[in-house]
């Protein structure tokens, strides 16, 4: 069979193993809302949640596309379709494919007709490096749940305290990233504010939200909080690069 | 008598059969292709690719595993690790879905919640991909426009922002020292940017329970 980054039987192979991990996750949600069910959960508040995390996973869902035509030029579709739907993400297809082109003395984003070994090579190194999570999960997953629970045995105030610290851990470090590119103004270049525009925005819709939730009570708003400030403040993104670009 | 599996021992149970047989799937794509092809690696090219990438890739690995699990709970974990685009997609939705439930991560309700969130959020990234791959001709002038990249390229700061103001507002005493260090660090040091900050999230996750474990033995807390 002759090969081409797109061929057919790529589509297929590609296609089984998506199909695979979405069977997962229909699985896993099928077991969990039966479980909330017998916990006594109100059916109307898990749709909410259901639906508020649909509605909220489009837009980044539609940049995940756009990664994938990134990598396409390169790689054809069928691969970075399944990198981005297993696993993966941009930056990380990215250099793996970069570094396993140029270790064959090709370059990024410059590829045209790849040959199988190439491709063959390329996938390899983009599976093999990024699997750990994958099987550490399920070997040491449970042991640091278990701990978790332990803890909030121990001290239910402290367990709380833990968590709540872990999250906000997480999103320091992503307000930090926001302002990382600041100094740059010292320069002259204005550019580095453009992603803290968009951050005071997006913070700003969600919190006229939640005054209108505490003023109105109405409980929608709370639903589509999240999404309305991600969509807002990327579309004020727009005008804010235009303004200081 | 054979003890009965609780729901979470029976989340481990499927979760570690799922993964192992997904991890399978994969290592079988460049291995199937391979064998239609009738071809083989570079191996000179396989071993230099590797070596370029594994090392940092297996590290951070190890590190976001001990720092999301306990976050995502279990469902939600071998979930997310299978589908990737963890801190910018899962964890945000299974954030704000804990919140909006009102209930606590490391609950029951909370794992059933956090878990039927990212399976949501899974099941419609993978449609909306499967959509752009069968679209991408027509798609890719409309996506690729430049109206839209600046929209685009700022998602991760729209979505903090938003999340942001919801966990600091309520997590004042525990966000000032984290905020100031991570903004001091990102500010001074020029190689921490996009490509770096996931690796600065384990960071900023120890810090923060280093300093809000002192703040709570200080009756701080």
């Amino acid at each position: 069979m002759e090969f081409g980054i797109n061929s057919p039987v790529l589509f297929v192979l590609a296609g089984i193993i998506v199909a695979v991990v979405l069977a997962q996750s229909v699985f896993f949600l099928v077991k969990a809302w039966k479980r909330a069910k017998q916990l006594g959960m109100d059916s109307a508040k898990l749709k909410r949640i259901a639906r508020t995390a649909a509605i909220f996973t489009i837009a980044p869902a539609i940049a995940i596309v756009i990664s994938v035509i990134t990598l396409s030029k390169d790689l054809g579709l069928p691969l970075p379709w399944l990198r981005l739907s297993v696993v993966g993400n941009l930056s990380y297809e990215t250099i793996a494919a970069t570094n396993a082109e140029n270790a064959m003395g090709l370059s990024f984003g410059q590829v045209t007709g790849l040959t199988a070994t190439q491709y063959v090579t390329i996938a390899s190194v983009m599976t093999i490096s990024i699997l750990v999570g994958i099987w550490l999960v399920p070997l040491i997953g449970k042991k640091l749940l278990t701990g978790v629970i332990n803890l909030e045995k121990r001290d239910k105030k402290w367990a709380d305290i833990f968590q709540n610290s872990m999250f906000i851990g997480m999103i320091s470090a992503f307000v930090g990233f926001v302002f990382c590119d600041v100094a740059d103004v010292f320069k002259g270049d204005f550019t580095g504010l453009i992603p803290v525009c968009v951050f005071v925005v997006s913070a700003l819709v969600m919190a006229v939200c939640g005054l209108l939730l505490k003023k109105t009570g109405k409980r929608w708003i709370m639903d589509y909080a999240l999404p309305i400030s991600l969509i807002l403040g990327m579309a004020a993104a727009i005008p804010i690069t235009a303004w200081l670009s | 008598m054979k003890k009965e599996m609780t729901y979470i021992d029976q989340v481990h149970s499927f979760g570690r059969k799922w993964n192992i047989f997904v991890m399978i799937m994969l290592i079988a794509y460049p291995m199937v292709t391979a064998l239609i092809f009738r071809t083989g690696p570079d191996w000179h090219g396989f071993t230099m690719g590797l070596i370029a990438t594994a090392p940092m890739y297996w590290a951070v690995a190890v590190v976001e595993t001990i720092t999301y699990v306990p976050m995502l709970g279990a469902g939600g974990s071998y979930l997310s690790f299978v589908t990737g685009n963890i801190s910018n997609l899962k964890l945000p939705v299974a954030l704000n879905a804990l919140e909006q439930a009102d209930v606590k991560a490391s609950s029951e309700e909370g794992e059933v919640i956090s878990t039927i969130s990212i399976a949501v959020s899974s099941i419609v990234t993978t449609i909306i991909i499967i959509i752009g791959v069968l679209l991408i001709r027509p798609l890719t002038p409309v996506l690729n426009a430049p109206v839209l990249a600046p929209a685009f390229a700022q998602m991760v700061p729209a979505l903090f922002g938003a999340l942001g103001v919801v966990f600091i507002a309520k997590n004042v005493k525990i966000a000032v020292a984290p905020l100031i260090l991570m903004l001091i660090l990102f500010i001074a040091v020029p190689a921490l940017n996009a490509g770096t900050v996931g690796i600065m999230v384990p960071e900023g996750v120890l810090f923060t329970l280093g300093v809000s474990r002192l703040m709570y033995k200080k009756g701080m807390l």
